[in-house]
């Protein structure tokens, strides 16, 4: 959610109105009116960002003195910490698995939810429900899926005699369950997305490209795909931001074993900062995390000028 | 782009209202259908049916989430799979309430979850007034300042938000679960872009009847952007009531505990209860499920206006 706004916002602000001369500018006014959000602001969102910064350079154990280490962390996190290393891979890999997938079913569902559907809100809605209840509510659900002797499990055994692998204990399959719980609870926000991007492309388009002799792979491809290219440059953005953050699924499924194979970055931050209370260290993780980020939000938005096209 | 972007946002919403009403494919028609006029008569039985197959597969694992609920423990792992214990047990719900005080866990998430949207709601507005509406030295850059924090990750700033709570001596309290995510900078923005495509006539008229800027805003621009504040609210309340990662952080008392946390700390002590487990699953996750099949026209508008998507 963080993230819609940032995007839009680059080119968003306006510049001020002209002074028209007799009005005065409304400084009072506006003290008082960005007063209330301000305050909450400051000591909740921009003073622990750069409190984070500065914790990232420092040994800040719960009890006792913090001591400044300068680099510290980071140089153990990429030298010496094996565990970083495979969150970090483990991380890398839920994302390129959850994000294609995930756009790919999305604008899948989209378009087959076509104006010819009968109750195709009814559809969409339905589609959307899990994303909007409890994660973890969700991930206990899977759990008995996935268990042996559970749904999958029993499913196998009798259309097929055999059992099915034990997802959750096997660190092969261990991490592809938790993408495919994922993308099962996740999905429902960019299928809303796309949905609506595919409504407001105008009809006329696509009938005289028919005409023209293109089909329904051709029309879609040439000239729905481009019309909606910046709900799609949107949705990857937001869900390639999310995916990184992944935290509940593996913390519920799998507590992020067997071994290692499920621990994410921020499951990992989370064992670091408050179960060890290594509150620097889990700081320079977080910093990682979000430097991760920032750099692929910034190549997307320099990429975008190659597919995206915002002419109307 | 900001306004282009809301431009087409609007159209999609508007064209939404057309061709999403049900047994209507309106102009819209040929878009999702992709096929020439002539066919679009003939009802997609095939591709209909097709289609409810994958939605019930899709709502499989929440229907059976259900059906064991209602089972007994020794009926939850049978091959081949059952849909239908012996008969249909709805006190294991309330053996689930009973061994974890879910009516207070959901009594606890709607006071942390309402407050929090209403003091969101009330904070953003005002500054997203300033901002869209008042004319101040430094203005731009201010909001630039709050559109930066946008892209931080919530991860980054619970440690030092941590420290903070403990500081404040507020772990195990409501304001601890409430107050630390009132203040993003996501409702400003998403207000202030609304308030931005409100006419600027509307408001002449007032103010030279000698409205001041808290009549403006009030009896004016609120009316006007309904929409958006309904849209903020509900994903205010939902964030909120879905949130994990910071109570499991800042509360480890049931006077304090969330549904989420509850469902967490029910798997944590009787997680081989799969019966009973997943009746306390049900009980976590009816009420937003409900919500936003009650509110499904604002949650569609509300994704199409702010791109809410991927998370």
């Amino acid at each position: 959610m963080a993230l819609t706004g940032a995007v839009r916002v680059t080119d968003a602000v306006e510049p001020p109105p002209p002074a028209r001369g007799t009005r005065r500018g409304d400084g009072r006014a506006a003290s008082a009116f960005l007063l209330p959000g301000a305050i909450g602001f400051v000591a909740f969102t921009a003073f622990p960002i750069l409190a984070s910064l500065v914790m990232s350079f420092f040994d800040w154990p719960v009890l006792g003195d913090p001591e400044f280490i300068g680099f510290g962390n980071f140089v153990e996190l990429f030298t010496t910490d094996p565990v970083f290393t495979t969150a970090l891979l483990n991380t890398a890999v839920f994302v390129l698995l959850y994000v294609p997938v995930n756009i790919v079913v999305s604008m899948g569902l989209a378009v087959w939810i076509s104006p010819r559907i009968v109750g195709r809100r009814y559809y969409r809605v339905l589609f959307f429900v899990p994303a909007v209840t409890p994660m973890v509510g969700n991930a206990v659900v899977f759990g008995l899926l996935y268990t042996p002797r559970g749904l999958i499990d029993s499913v196998f055994q009798t259309l097929f005699g055999v059992s099915a692998p034990n997802f959750l204990g096997s660190s092969t399959w261990a991490l592809p369950a938790v993408v495919l719980m994922s993308v099962w609870q996740g999905f429902g926000y960019n299928l809303l997305v796309f949905s609506a991007a595919l409504d407001a492309v105008p009809p006329s388009l696509t009938e005289a490209a028919a005409i023209d002799g293109a089909g329904p792979v051709r029309q879609f491809f040439s000239v729905v795909l481009p019309l909606m290219s910046p709900s799609l440059f949107f949705a990857t953005v937001l869900t390639l931001i999310s995916s990184f953050q992944v935290f509940v699924q593996p913390y519920i499924l799998t507590g992020g074993g067997p071994g290692n194979s499920t621990t994410t970055l921020v499951m990992y931050l989370y064992q670091s900062g408050f179960q060890n209370f290594r509150l620097g260290f889990a700081s320079a993780i977080a910093w990682v995390l979000f430097v991760i980020i920032m750099v692929l939000t910034a190549v997307q938005f320099l990429g975008q000028k190659k597919w995206v096209h915002y002419d109307q | 782009m900001t306004s282009e972007a809301l431009g087409t946002r609007s159209a999609a919403l508007s064209a939404d209202d057309g061709a999403g009403t049900p047994g209507t494919p309106g102009p819209g028609g040929a878009v999702g259908g992709l096929v020439p006029q002539n066919r679009k008569k003939r009802p997609p039985v095939v591709s209909q049916l097709l289609l409810t197959l994958a939605l019930l597969l899709f709502l499989a694992p929440l229907a059976w989430m259900v059906l064991s609920s209602l089972k007994s423990a020794g009926e939850i792992f049978t091959t081949p799979p059952k849909l239908f214990g012996e008969s249909l047990l709805f006190g294991n719900y309330g053996d689930a309430l009973g061994f974890l005080p879910f009516g207070r866990f959901m009594l606890n998430t709607a006071f942390v979850a309402v407050t929090g949207t209403v003091i969101t709601l009330v904070t953003s507005a005002l500054s997203a007034y300033a901002f869209a509406r008042l004319r101040f030295r430094g203005r731009d850059s201010l909001f630039l300042v709050y559109l930066g924090t946008l892209m931080v990750p919530q991860e980054v700033v619970v440690v030092p938000m941590f420290l903070i709570m403990n500081q404040l001596g507020w772990i195990n309290t409501f304001q601890a679960l409430i107050l630390p995510w009132a203040f993003t900078a996501f409702g400003t923005f998403l207000l202030r872009q609304f308030f931005l495509t409100v006419p600027k006539e509307l408001e002449e008229s007032a103010r030279i009847d000698g409205a001041g800027h808290w009549r403006i805003l009030t009896q004016i621009i609120v009316p006007i952007a309904a929409p958006a504040f309904a849209v903020l609210a509900v994903f205010t309340f939902i964030t909120y009531w879905n949130s994990f990662l910071w109570p499991l952080i800042v509360t480890n008392d049931v006077t304090t505990t969330t549904v989420p946390l509850g469902l967490n700390l029910f798997l944590g002590q009787n997680g081989q209860a799969w019966n009973l487990l997943m009746a306390a699953a049900t009980i976590s996750m009816a009420p937003t499920a409900l919500l936003v099949l009650l509110l499904q026209r604002y949650l569609v508008k509300g994704i199409a206006l702010s791109g809410l998507g991927g998370r």
